[in-house]
């Protein structure tokens, strides 16, 4: 495998690009693998990743019915940020802000990661309130952040229409410098190729259509184009998907899939170096390295899996990102999608065992899991690899919702990705 | 855009006039106390989440404010019938295969 570098890039610069080498193999699946991770997102590949490089595990493979990063890895208006409220979910998406400063070393891949800073408007007092509170968490587990008031926002935003005569005026916002985004296919290809690199066997085009259960364990899964492939333990990284992979084992989730979708401009000269979003009024833009602005929307209210969303939503969120910039008003908007979002009751993941041994599930991120990505695979590869959770993921279990402790993050993430 | 046929204003309307509430046929343990952590989170918390037919709650909040139930495809968004609560769904839904769960 070529290490990407400087040199390198010159060296096949002389040869005018032609002699890169595939990022990662294609093979044939075995009938065995010790481990198989359904769902080739970035999750999923994450997860095969640090299961090859922290664990050492050599027989590793990832499933994934369509191409890698095709689900809502590919789909996600990448904000990464970690300035969650509660101890358990703040040191999870932490965990996964200090990785992703490494990231591109780690993987010798630029994933693109920007610290171009998150504000999080307040539009009234309680907003305000919220955010005085939320900082002041994130600051005791030693998150950065800082709340700024309507004329800090306007200095660092200065086509936000600060001016207090709109419908829902900017008060102030609560500010995360070190929060930013990052390229979501580099991050899906880079761990696909550093994975491929330490053995793991990626799958594509290969579809699960039912967990093999025996005795109440999980020992394989049935695929559409490769028949059986037999597993040792099978972690679920389908975000969307997962409450179908949960069916075929037989057991529900505490999850409902819902339709989220986003939309870009055509590309136009920088105004926007910060991600700008708003709870209150949702919506929340961003703008690419191509130029483009990158707005978010808030979810459809209803199960779907349409992978599209509704006219209303596009409506609303377009009457929002107006009002807080006026100047997009004549911006044409080139392309809108969706992808399929799990949402879970408190807003936070699942990372869990499930009634069925040998079987692990890794969903629930619901709209703001691309943020996690680093994180969550860390955590996910050591839950599979030893089947008892480390202190990061022992929260996150799917039981929470018997006995209570949930870790209500509506505050934090609401429809805040 | 979905267009809902609302069964008690007996008229077509645009989704926007309607909010929807979830899963349908969701009864609530007869008596609370009796119920196991178990049976409790599944009441609360566990969806059927189905890729494909599924009964939902809806409200026509901006029309005449009344609860109803819509049985719609998943993946295709078709609305195959709407009905009034306490009526029955006329379409049948598939059989979902559950095994009893060993830890939790
Ligand atoms: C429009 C939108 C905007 C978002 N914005 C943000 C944001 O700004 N910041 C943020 O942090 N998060 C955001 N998110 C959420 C984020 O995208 C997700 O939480 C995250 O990408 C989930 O990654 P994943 O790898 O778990 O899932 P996915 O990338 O969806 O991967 C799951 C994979 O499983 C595969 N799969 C499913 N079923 C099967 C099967 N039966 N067999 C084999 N493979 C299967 C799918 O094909 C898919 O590739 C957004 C999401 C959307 C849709």
């Amino acid at each position: 495998m070529t290490r990407f570098s400087g040199f390198s890039l010159f060296k096949n610069a002389l040869q005018h690009q032609e002699n890169w080498q595939r990022m990662w193999r294609n093979p044939t699946p075995k009938a065995h693998y010790d481990f198989i991770v359904v769902g080739g997102g970035g999750h999923g590949l994450a997860t095969a990743y640090y299961l090859a490089k922290v664990h050492q595990k050599s027989s590793v493979a990832v499933i994934e019915k369509g191409w890698l990063g095709g689900g809502n890895t590919g789909r996600n208006t990448t904000i990464v940020r970690s300035n969650y409220l509660w101890d358990e979910a703040a040191h999870l998406y932490e965990h996964a802000m200090k990785l992703w400063e490494g990231l591109s070393q780690d993987l010798n891949y630029n994933v693109m990661f920007s610290q171009r800073g998150v504000m999080n408007l307040g539009h009234n007092l309680q907003d305000m309130r919220d955010i005085e509170r939320r900082v002041n968490a994130n600051r005791l587990n030693g998150i950065d952040g800082e709340v700024l008031d309507a004329k800090q926002c306007q200095e660092i935003v200065p086509i936000m229409d600060c001016s207090g005569s709109t419908r829902y005026p900017v008060l102030g916002a609560s500010w995360q410098p070190r929060a930013g985004v990052a390229r979501h296919d580099a991050v899906a290809w880079g761990y696909a190729r550093g994975a491929d690199q330490l053995g793991v066997d990626i799958i594509q085009q290969c579809e699960v259509t039912d967990i093999l259960v025996e005795d109440g364990a999980a020992i394989g899964v049935e695929t559409k184009q490769h028949g059986t492939i037999k597993a040792g333990r099978i972690g679920c990284v389908a975000a969307g998907h997962s409450g179908v992979l949960a069916g075929m084992a037989g057991f529900q989730l505490p999850i409902e899939s819902h339709p989220l979708q986003a939309f870009v401009s055509e590309p136009i000269k920088p105004i926007l170096d910060t991600v700008v979003m708003s709870n209150a009024v949702h919506g929340y833009m961003s703008q690419s390295d191509k130029g483009d602005l990158v707005i978010g929307a808030g979810i459809d209210g209803y199960v779907g899996y349409g992978q599209r969303g509704s006219f209303p939503v596009i409506e609303h969120t377009a009457h929002a990102i107006m009002e807080l910039f006026p100047v997009v008003s004549r911006v044409h908007m080139n392309r809108q999608w969706g992808g399929i979002v799990d949402t879970t009751p408190d807003a936070c993941p699942i990372l869990s065992a499930t009634p069925v041994e040998n079987l692990f599930f890794n969903c629930g991120w619901g709209t703001g899991g691309f943020k996690a990505t680093p994180g969550s695979g860390h955590v996910f590869a050591d839950l599979l690899a030893k089947g008892r959770p480390n202190k990061l993921a022992e929260a996150f279990s799917m039981f929470r919702f018997y006995d209570g402790a949930l870790i209500d993050e509506h505050g934090a993430a609401g429809v805040a990705h | 855009m979905f267009n809902i046929y609302c069964p008690y204003c007996e008229e077509h309307r645009e989704e926007e006039e309607f909010h929807p509430s979830g899963q349908a046929h969701l009864a609530r343990p007869a008596d609370a106390d009796a119920c196991t952590d178990k049976e409790w989170g599944d009441f609360l918390y566990f969806r059927k989440n189905p890729r494909g037919l599924h009964q939902e709650l809806w409200q026509h909040t901006a029309g005449c404010r009344k609860f109803f139930n819509i049985t719609r495809d998943t993946v295709s968004y078709q609305i195959l019938e709407t009905y009034k609560v306490g009526q029955s769904p006329q379409v049948k839904l598939p059989e979902v295969k559950l095994e009893e769960p060993r830890h939790g």
